[in-house]
């Protein structure tokens, strides 16, 4: 497992747990100050040089998280046609939020993913960095600024028990064209996979135990087996975790979507491809 | 005159420290014998309105005293408590939490003394496990360390499957559970001897309806709690009101936002468009619509894209 992985899976590790109890031990009117930034390119990117990524892809996300549990996010690429480099990987990262590194995406190589949305948790006022890494083996950065849900929004599930009612349930729908899809033949598709991504950072009150952390944290999505995007996810991706992309289908007549959790269950499922003229 | 003056600056100063131990009393008015509302204000709680948003309420037996949700702040709660003290000295035997929302329990601290029971809905033990540690640090840092930190999550010693009557003394309250609606552990309370029902925030007048738990639930319970003999009710937030009259405004908020969600759904637009679009007709006839109802659109979307 790398380093990165860990990450997804153990919150607080090496300068995150430094982090964090610096925050502790500053109080929480040092806490808004803190940046943990530095500490994540560290752990997550090994440090390694990032470069300014305005022009290579964008971060789209509502100012204010209006629902702590489920903000949408899009990543977009800038790139573009013409350039010879192509996005390999998208990192995202939730600064401040228990487990920072919300999800790495990979993008096909032959699929030309170009934009990919999913929501995710967001505790309370941070930055969200997008890091991708190009072709060209370099790291590009980007981020904006959340502002923290108000109100009696939280992080956690609305409905448990429908939550664990749909576990394993895959579904795939296709859009008409993406709007540009007449001149790129792009399209748009979406996979959601019901699963209740738990944390297992809460105590349980009446047992005194912690709830053990149970999500997807695998998730590969291709055509006729030639990969299209793929997630690491961690528990910062929303119950049910819901991915909608652009891609360039490559003629195959079916889709495939395998995911896997932290107990090792994996749930796979295709589905027929329509005809690209809708 | 200038000894006058002299008196009243020497009794403010004498006098402060006095008002700050022995509580404000909550505003309340009985709106029925033996049935006691504060109707909190229609606001996000701050550090200014001190968390004091939510109606609460206490009912007066023979016997005892039963308190129906305690406030945004413990400093609310002993306001509630004083409130109560003021007009009966009964012993108060149960606080009933109608679930686990922080404007409806943070007051709970003020009461936690012994002979007391604190009564809740099966499912917020878990519910105040899973969010309450979050609620208190999100609102430390919006209503300050001074009021939050006195806060403690007390969950109920009496749990409540299905149903369960609370006896007061010659005046029975019918406790009721539902399934997840408004939010995974709503309660109502229902005094039999006024006809009063105490919704939670299974009602909202006024105050845009927050979904935090399912829509599709929410909708489906409405003609069941339509159908309860009540006469008249007391939401979670706003005012006072007939019932089941005071549930239109609500019915017909639900109904758009499902509506045009189901739409934006078919259409294949992206959940951002619900925030952006879903009840846009409902804004003129809401207090807070803006606060809230781009977060029941993108909850209900992610909701009713599995429908």
């Amino acid at each position: 497992m790398t380093a990165a992985a860990r990450l997804l899976r153990v919150p607080l590790s090496g300068v995150l747990l430094i982090g964090v109890l610096l925050i502790v031990s500053f109080a929480s009117a040092k806490a808004e100050d803190y940046d943990p930034w530095p500490g994540l390119v560290q752990d997550i990117f090994n440090n390694r040089p990032m470069n300014d990524g305005a022009e290579v892809l964008a971060i789209e996300m509502p100012a204010r998280a209006e629902d702590a549990s489920l903000v949408p996010v899009t990543l977009r690429s800038k790139l573009s046609p013409a350039d010879t480099r192509r996005i390999k990987t998208i990192t995202l990262v939730i600064d401040k939020n228990p487990a920072p590194m919300a999800a790495k995406f990979t993008l096909g190589q032959d699929a030309n993913v170009t934009a990919i949305s999913t929501r995710v948790r967001v505790n309370s006022y941070t930055d969200v960095h997008a890091v991708a890494e190009l072709s060209d083996g370099q790291l590009y950065v980007t981020k904006v600024y959340v502002k923290a849900s108000g109100g009696c929004s939280a992080p956690a599930a609305k409905n448990p028990e429908e939550a664990q009612a749909h576990i394993g349930q895959l579904r795939y729908r296709q859009f008409t064209q993406a709007s540009d899809g007449a001149t790129s033949g792009a399209r748009e598709a979406q996979v959601m996979v019901g699963h209740p991504n738990n944390s297992g950072l809460q105590m349980d009150q009446v047992t005194q135990l912690y709830i053990p952390a149970f999500f997807i944290d695998d998730l590969k999505l291709s055509q006729d087996g030639s990969l299209v995007l793929a997630m690491e996810g961690g528990i910062s991706i929303s119950e049910d975790p819901n991915i909608r992309f652009t891609y360039v289908p490559n003629g195959a007549k079916h889709f495939e979507a395998e995911a896997k959790d932290t107990q090792g269950h994996v749930f796979q499922h295709e589905w027929p491809v329509e005809s690209s003229g809708s | 005159m200038a000894r006058s003056a002299l008196f009243v600056v020497l009794l403010l100063i004498f006098a402060a420290p006095c008002l700050g131990a022995a509580p404000q009393e909550l505003d309340v008015h009985e709106i029925a014998p033996g049935v006691f509302v504060h109707n909190g204000q229609i606001a996000l709680m701050t550090k200014e309105n001190e968390g004091d948003i939510a109606n609460v309420g206490f009912v007066v037996g023979s016997d005892a005293v039963a308190v129906i949700d305690t406030g945004g702040s413990v400093r609310e709660g002993r306001q509630l408590l004083a409130a109560i003290r003021a007009r009966t000295h009964k012993p108060i035997r149960y606080v009933v939490n109608t679930h686990a929302h922080p404007d409806h329990l943070f007051g709970n601290g003020a009461f936690d003394r012994p002979g007391t029971s604190f009564v809740g809905a099966r499912n917020l033990p878990r519910a105040l496990a899973v969010r309450g540690p979050h609620y208190i640090e999100a609102f430390r840092q919006i209503m300050g360390a001074e009021l939050i930190d006195e806060v403690r999550l007390v969950p109920p010693s009496l749990l409540v499957d299905d149903s369960l009557t609370l006896d007061l003394g010659g005046r029975s309250l019918v406790l009721q559970t539902w399934p997840t609606a408004h939010s995974d552990c709503d309660l109502t309370v229902y005094d039999q001897q006024s006809r009063t029902l105490f919704a939670g925030d299974l009602v909202f007048v006024s105050h845009i309806p927050v979904m935090d738990g399912s829509l599709s639930g929410w909708r489906g319970l409405l003609d069941k709690l339509a159908a309860l003999p009540a006469q008249r009710v007391v939401p979670g937030h706003g005012p006072v009101g007939d019932w089941p009259a005071a549930l239109a405004d609500e019915r017909r908020y639900l109904d758009t936002l499902a509506t045009d969600i189901h739409q934006l759904i078919a259409q294949g637009r992206p959940i951002t468009d619900a925030a952006n679009s879903a009840a846009a007709s409902e804004r003129p006839k809401w207090q807070l619509f803006d606060d809230y109802n781009a977060r029941n659109a993108t909850a209900a979307f992610s909701q009713m894209e599995w429908e």
